[in-house]
C-alpha cells in the first residue's frame, strides 16, 4: 500500500519572531495510507484545522517535513503547492460550502474547469456521474443556495471528488448540520472510501462518526496522542 | 456554461450578474460619466466644425500677397552722410511680380487645392445723390468661387458675373437704393470709371462686409484699377487646412511674396478652440478619474463580499494568476458595457439637444456630427481604464490567504 501523506516533525507557530509568538503544533509525525479513513479529534483550538490547512498545502509549516505521495513539498513554490493541491487534494468544508453563484452541477464541475482553462463535454458528464453518486441529480440545476445544508455538503464531496484526489480533508463536514443528514453525509464519504479507495482525513467532534473511523488520532495542544 | 468561454470569463460574468444591483449602479454610474464625455466632445466637435465652415466658405486659407515696399535710402559716394529720417513709403496697389509663374507653381504643389488670383481695391460706387467706398475684388468665378462659396449667399439674381455686372451686398444696395439689374457707376482713385449693372445680390450674414464687399470680373478690375494683366492677391485652398500655417511659411520662404494663412488670421479663434480643448480634457481626465475610482471602490467590495468564494476556489487549485484575471476582466466588462450605454445616453442625449437648442435665426447650433470614431474611441478607453481600476482588487483578491478566507 502506497503511502499517500507522511509528517515528520511538523511544527507550526504564528507571529513568529515577535513578542507574542505562539507554537501552535509540536512536531507532528503522521503517516496514512491509500485507503485509510482517519478520524482527527480534539479539543477546541488543539491545532485540528491548522494542521489539516497544511496538509492541504494552504499553509507552510514553520519546519518539519510534509510528504504528499512521496514527494517532498517543503520546497516547492507557490504555482506548484497550487498544482499538486488541485490534482492530489480535494476539501470539504464545514460552513462556506459551495459557490453560490454557480448551480450544483457547475459547482461539481469547477475544479475541473480550473484545472483545464475551458469547460467541455466529459467535465460536465463526469460531474453529472458525480452528482448522481450523491443522489442529486435532481438538483442539478438547482443554485448552490437553494438546498438544504446537507445538500450542500454531498455537493461538497461530488467536488471534492472532480478529479479523482488522492487524499481528501474533511474539516468537520457534519459540524452544521442535524444527526440524520451528518449520519447520511458520513456514510457516503464512507461508501466512497470503499468503492474507491479514496482515502479521508476527516475533523470531527462527533464521538459516534468517529468511531466509524478506520482508525482515530487525538490531538491535545498541538501534539497526537494516539 | 459556453464552451468557448474559458474559466476566468465564465467566473467574471456570473460574479458580475449575481451582484446585479451593485452592477446595475456601477454601470449607471460608468454611463452617465461616458455620456457625458461622448456628448461634450460631439457638441464641442460639431461647433468647431461649424466654426471652422463658415471661416473657411468665406476666406481663402492662405493669401499670397506683395511685399512690402521698402524705401531703400540713396547713398551717393564715400563719405556721404544718409539722410537722418528714412521714412516708410506709402503702399501703393501693386501687382504681384510674376504672378502667372507663382501661379502655376502653387498649382503644381500637392497640398495646394484651388489657386484663384484676384484683383482688389478701394473704389467709390455712385448712384444718383447716393454714394458708398467699397472694396473692389475682381476674381475669376470659376477659381474664386470654390475659396469664397459667394454662389451660396446669393439673395437675388445669381452668381453670374459678365464684364459689365457687378455683385453687391445686400446693405450696399439698400444704401444706394439699387435692385437687380439696376445700374451703378464705379470709380477708383487710379482714375477707372464704370457703369456696372447689378447682376447678384448676397447676404454675407455680416453688415459691413454687405456694405462693401463688391465683386467684378478680373479684367474689369484690372482696368478699374491700373493694374492691367496684374493680381494684388493669390488666393489658395489647401487640402489640410490645419497645415496652412506651415505651407504659407513655406511658400513665403521659397517666393517673393508674403502669405498669411487663416491660421495666423484667427489666431482669437485658434485660442479660444484650444482653451476649449483644454478644459475638455481637463473634464475628460477627472470624468475618467471618478469612474475608474467608481469601479475600483466597488470591486473591492466585491472582493471583501467574495473572500470565501475566493479561497475555496484557491483551495481547488486554482492559480493566483486565474483569480487576478477573473477580476481584471470584471474591470473591463463594466467598463465596456458603461461606455456601451453611455453612448447611447450620449448620442441621444446629443441628438435631443440638437433639435431643442437654435440660433437666434432658427437655423441648428451645431452640425449633428456623431462619428462611430468616438465610440470606438470611448469604448476602448472605458475598457482600458475598468481592468486599469481594477488592478488594486485583483491583485488583493489574488493576494488573499487562502487560510484566513477560508476560516472566515
Ligand atoms: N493566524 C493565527 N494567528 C495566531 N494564532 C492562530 C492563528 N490561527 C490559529 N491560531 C491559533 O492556533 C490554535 C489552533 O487553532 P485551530 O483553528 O487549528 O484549532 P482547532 O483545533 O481547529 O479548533 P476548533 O475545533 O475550534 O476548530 C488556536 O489557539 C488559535 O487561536
Ligand atoms: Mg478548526
Amino acid at each position: 500500500m502506497a503511502e499517500v501523506l507522511k509528517l515528520e516533525q511538523i511544527k507550526k507557530s504564528y507571529n513568529l519572531g515577535t513578542a507574542v509568538e505562539t507554537e501552535v503544533l509540536h512536531g507532528i509525525d503522521l503517516s496514512m495510507q491509500s485507503g485509510d479513513f482517519l478520524a482527527l479529534m480534539g479539543p477546541s483550538g488543539s491545532g485540528k484545522s491548522t494542521l489539516l490547512n497544511i496538509i492541504g498545502l494552504l499553509d507552510r509549516p514553520t519546519s518539519g517535513r510534509l510528504l504528499i505521495n512521496a514527494q517532498d513539498t517543503g520546497r516547492l513554490g507557490d504555482a506548484a503547492l497550487t498544482r499538486l493541491r488541485g490534482e492530489t487534494i480535494g476539501f470539504i468544508f464545514q460552513y462556506h460550502y459551495l459557490i453560490s453563484a454557480f448551480t450544483a452541477h457547475e459547482n461539481v464541475m469547477m475544479p475541473m474547469l480550473v484545472d483545464r482553462g475551458h469547460p467541455d463535454a466529459e467535465m460536465a458528464k463526469r460531474a453529472d456521474v458525480l452528482l448522481e453518486r450523491v443522489g442529486l441529480s435532481r438538483w442539478r440545476n438547482n443554485n448552490a443556495m437553494n438546498m438544504s445544508g446537507g445538500q450542500q455538503q454531498r455537493v461538497a464531496i461530488a467536488r471534492a471528488l472532480a478529479m479523482n484526489p488522492d487524499l481528501v480533508l474533511a474539516d468537520e463536514p457534519t459540524g452544521n448540520l442535524d444527526t440524520k443528514s451528518a449520519n447520511a453525509v458520513f456514510e457516503l464519504m464512507r461508501e466512497i472510501n470503499r468503492e474507491r479507495g479514496t482515502t479521508f482525513l476527516l475533523v470531527t467532534h462527533n464521538d459516534d462518526l468517529a468511531k466509524r473511523c478506520d482508525r482515530i488520532v487525538q490531538v491535545v495542544d498541538g501534539s497526537l496522542a494516539t | 456554461m459556453n464552451r468557448w468561454l474559458p474559466f476566468e470569463w465564465i467566473a467574471a460574468v456570473r460574479f458580475l450578474l449575481e451582484g446585479l444591483l451593485q452592477t446595475l449602479v456601477i454601470l449607471g454610474g460608468i454611463a452617465i460619466g461616458v455620456g457625458v464625455i461622448v456628448f461634450m466632445s460631439a457638441m464641442l466637435a460639431g461647433l468647431q466644425a461649424n466654426f471652422i465652415k463658415r471661416v473657411l466658405t468665406s476666406q481663402p486659407q492662405i493669401q499670397l500677397i506683395p511685399l512690402d515696399q521698402v524705401a531703400r535710402p540713396l547713398r551717393n559716394a564715400k563719405g556721404t552722410i544718409e539722410a537722418p529720417i528714412v521714412q516708410r513709403p506709402t503702399q501703393r496697389v501693386l501687382s504681384i511680380d510674376q504672378w502667372q509663374k507663382i501661379r502655376d507653381e502653387m498649382q503644381a504643389r500637392p497640398d495646394v487645392v484651388t489657386v484663384a488670383p484676384t484683383a482688389s481695391g478701394s473704389g467709390l460706387a455712385l448712384r444718383g445723390d447716393a454714394n458708398r467706398a467699397i472694396t473692389l475684388t475682381g476674381m475669376e468665378p470659376e477659381n474664386y468661387f470654390n475659396i469664397v462659396r459667394v454662389p451660396d449667399y446669393i439673395v437675388a439674381g445669381d452668381a453670374q458675373v459678365t464684364s459689365e455686372g457687378i455683385l453687391v451686398g445686400t446693405e450696399l444696395a439698400n444704401n444706394l437704393g439699387a435692385s437687380l439689374g439696376d445700374k451703378i457707376n464705379v470709380t477708383t482713385a487710379q482714375g477707372g470709371n464704370r457703369i456696372l449693372t447689378i447682376t447678384g445680390i448676397f447676404d454675407l450674414g455680416n453688415k459691413g462686409a454687405n456694405q462693401r464687399s463688391t465683386f467684378v470680373t478680373l479684367r474689369t478690375a484690372q482696368s478699374l484699377l491700373g493694374l492691367i494683366g496684374g493680381v494684388t492677391t493669390l488666393d489658395l485652398t489647401v487640402t489640410d487646412i490645419y497645415a496652412a500655417e506651415n505651407i504659407a511659411r513655406d511658400i513665403q520662404a521659397s517666393h517673393p511674396v508674403e502669405a498669411d494663412s487663416w491660421i495666423k488670421t484667427n489666431a482669437q479663434f485658434f485660442t479660444a478652440v484650444q482653451a476649449q480643448q483644454n478644459s475638455n480634457t481637463l473634464i475628460r481626465a477627472f470624468v475618467g478619474l471618478s469612474v475608474a475610482f467608481g469601479i475600483a471602490a466597488v470591486l473591492i467590495v466585491s472582493v471583501i463580499q467574495r473572500s470565501k468564494d475566493i479561497g475555496i476556489l484557491r483551495a481547488m487549485g486554482t492559480k493566483r494568476e486565474q483569480i487576478l484575471r477573473v477580476f481584471l476582466i470584471q474591470g473591463g466588462i463594466l467598463g465596456f458595457l458603461g461606455s456601451l450605454v453611455g453612448s447611447v445616453l450620449g448620442a441621444g442625449a446629443l441628438i435631443l439637444w440638437h433639435s431643442v437648442a437654435r440660433q437666434v435665426d432658427g437655423s441648428e447650433l451645431f452640425p449633428l456630427i456623431i462619428e462611430s470614431q468616438l465610440f470606438v474611441y470611448s469604448a476602448a478607453l472605458a475598457t482600458l481604464t475598468g481592468v486599469i481600476a481594477a488592478i488594486a482588487p485583483a491583485l488583493r483578491a489574488a493576494r488573499l490567504d487562502p487560510v484566513v478566507a477560508i476560516r472566515g
